[in-house]
């Protein structure tokens, strides 16, 4: 399959599984359910995640600026680097790997087993059933997991400038607010948008292409989170130009 | 009544149908004896339209499945029942949810009427009381009556069975044909049911073809030469 062909190929893929009648009456505890897999599930890593992020931001701005600039500065620096780029960037990255990789393995698993052909002999569409869930289930989680992220990397950097580089929370958090341009904070949440849809669409899109046995489901997981992983750098700088540039 | 006409598929050179035709007819269970790895599934598949076939056509009720397209072709396939030879049963769902699933998806029945007609189906099938049980904990022949449970799901007008009693103890075995006979009997449930096995074949089948190189043959009697030549 040529790359020109697997974009066609995905893009059909994603507008047949949310171009569809969505069934909400049975659609939406499906949705809810990975809602929670997806939102509540990756809250711990991305605590983790989010939490080293601040501290090594503020770590590294410190360095690169104390002295040279006012100390609230170091606050402001930290705050734009977190909305704009690695609160979206880093959450979308750990939800790829865990979950892009989940999706394809269990869509790649019922496909294997034939619980796809039952789905489709039981008349019950499986892009509605599987995949709209995913993908919908991503969309709503991500923003929010990324808001999340943003939050707990900046208290974090506080907190260690606060203890450790003897900038005090008031002036730390007078950088972050004084500077606080709606712009970025939307920018970065547009950009978890985009992000949402390519972890949710490649995690199905490759369960759905596994034909043979295990060996394809773990190669269908490696391929979704590549691939994600891929599309997401791809589509941050291509935001990044739009919005920012 | 199932219409198949001269269905024919390939895999690469290798001729799985060869122009299969053979009709379903009211209150006939058909029976399709052939060795392993003749096509029988393929043929149970084709029918339904889930494996394109390379030519023929097959005809619900004169409405024909190949050409059918998106609601089309669901609103032939709520006519039947499928056993799966794997069960495919659903593992991240209970029995209970396994066989209300098609009751949720394509009824607008009360959670407690989906309760009641679940309930009713186990006594059907005689699982009363494992409805709580997922996949994992049933054995082989538990899963293949979960199978038939959800089959009869939607009260549909056929059932088709794909090799129901392989892999089962003669016991179990046993409970699966009487329950296809109770079925066709009681309920009439016909349709068409795929085995290698001839004792299976001999107890439920009212017509019986034999699939072999391609080629189906209708049988006047079952014997162990069937498979011979």
């Amino acid at each position: 399959m040529n790359l020109f062909s697997l974009i066609g190929d995905f893009a059909t893929f994603f507008f047949r599984s949310l171009f569809i009648p969505w069934k909400f009456r049975t659609s939406k505890d499906r949705i809810l359910e990975q809602v929670y897999n997806i939102g509540i599930g990756s809250l711990p890593i991305i605590i983790i995640i989010a939490a080293f992020t601040g501290l090594v931001s503020t770590v590294q701005a410190t360095y690169q600026m104390i002295g040279t600039v006012p100390r609230y500065i170091i606050g402001t620096t930290v705050g734009r680097m977190v909305l704009i780029e690695l609160g979206p960037i880093l959450t979308a990255l750990m939800v790829s790997g865990r979950c892009a990789s989940s999706m394809a393995a269990e869509i790649g698993t019922m496909r294997v087993t034939e619980q796809i052909d039952a789905l489709e002999i039981m008349a019950i569409d499986p892009y509605r059933f599987l995949s709209l869930p995913r993908i919908v289930g991503t969309f709503i989680s991500l923003p929010v997991l990324t808001i999340f992220a943003e939050f707990v990397a900046l208290a974090f950097g506080a907190v260690y400038a606060h203890y450790f580089l003897n900038i005090p929370f008031s002036v730390f958090s007078y950088g972050i607010i004084h500077f606080f341009s709606m712009r970025d904070f939307l920018g970065g949440l547009v950009k978890s948008l985009f992000f949402s849809i390519v972890i949710g669409a490649s995690g199905c899109y490759f369960g759905f292409l596994v034909k043979g046995g295990a060996k394809e489901v773990g190669r269908a997981a490696t391929y979704a989170v590549v691939s994600s992983s891929i599309l997401i750098l791809v589509l941050d700088f291509l935001v990044a130009v739009l919005i920012f540039g | 009544m199932i219409e198949v006409k001269n269905l024919s598929k390939m895999f690469d050179d290798l001729v799985v149908l060869d122009n299969v035709s053979f009709n379903v007819t009211e209150a006939h269970l058909v029976v399709i004896l052939g060795p392993s790895g003749t096509g029988k599934t393929v043929l149970l598949k084709s029918i339904l339209g889930i494996v394109p076939v390379d030519g023929g056509e097959v005809l619900f009720d004169g409405k024909p499945v190949q050409s059918a397209k998106g609601s089309e072709i669901y609103d032939i396939r709520r006519q039947v029942g499928f056993v799966f030879q794997s069960t495919a049963l659903f593992d991240s769902m209970n029995v209970c949810e396994n066989i209300a699933l098609p009751l949720v998806e394509h009824t607008t029945l009360s959670n407690r009427q989906v309760r009641d007609k679940v309930q009713e189906i186990l006594e059907i099938i005689g699982m009363v009381g494992k409805e709580r049980l997922y996949p994992r904990s049933l054995s082989g022949g538990m899963k293949r009556l979960v199978a038939v449970g959800r089959a009869l799901a939607l009260d549909p007008k056929h059932l088709f069975y794909d090799e129901p009693t392989t892999g089962l103890d003669p016991i179990m075995r046993d409970r699966i044909v009487q329950l296809i006979i109770d079925l066709k009997k009681n309920y009439k449930k016909i349709g068409i049911v795929v085995t290698h096995d001839l004792d299976t074949a001999e107890k439920v089948g009212d017509d019986i073809y034999l699939l072999k190189k391609g080629k189906i043959n209708k049988l006047k009697k079952i014997g162990k030469e069937v498979y011979n030549g």
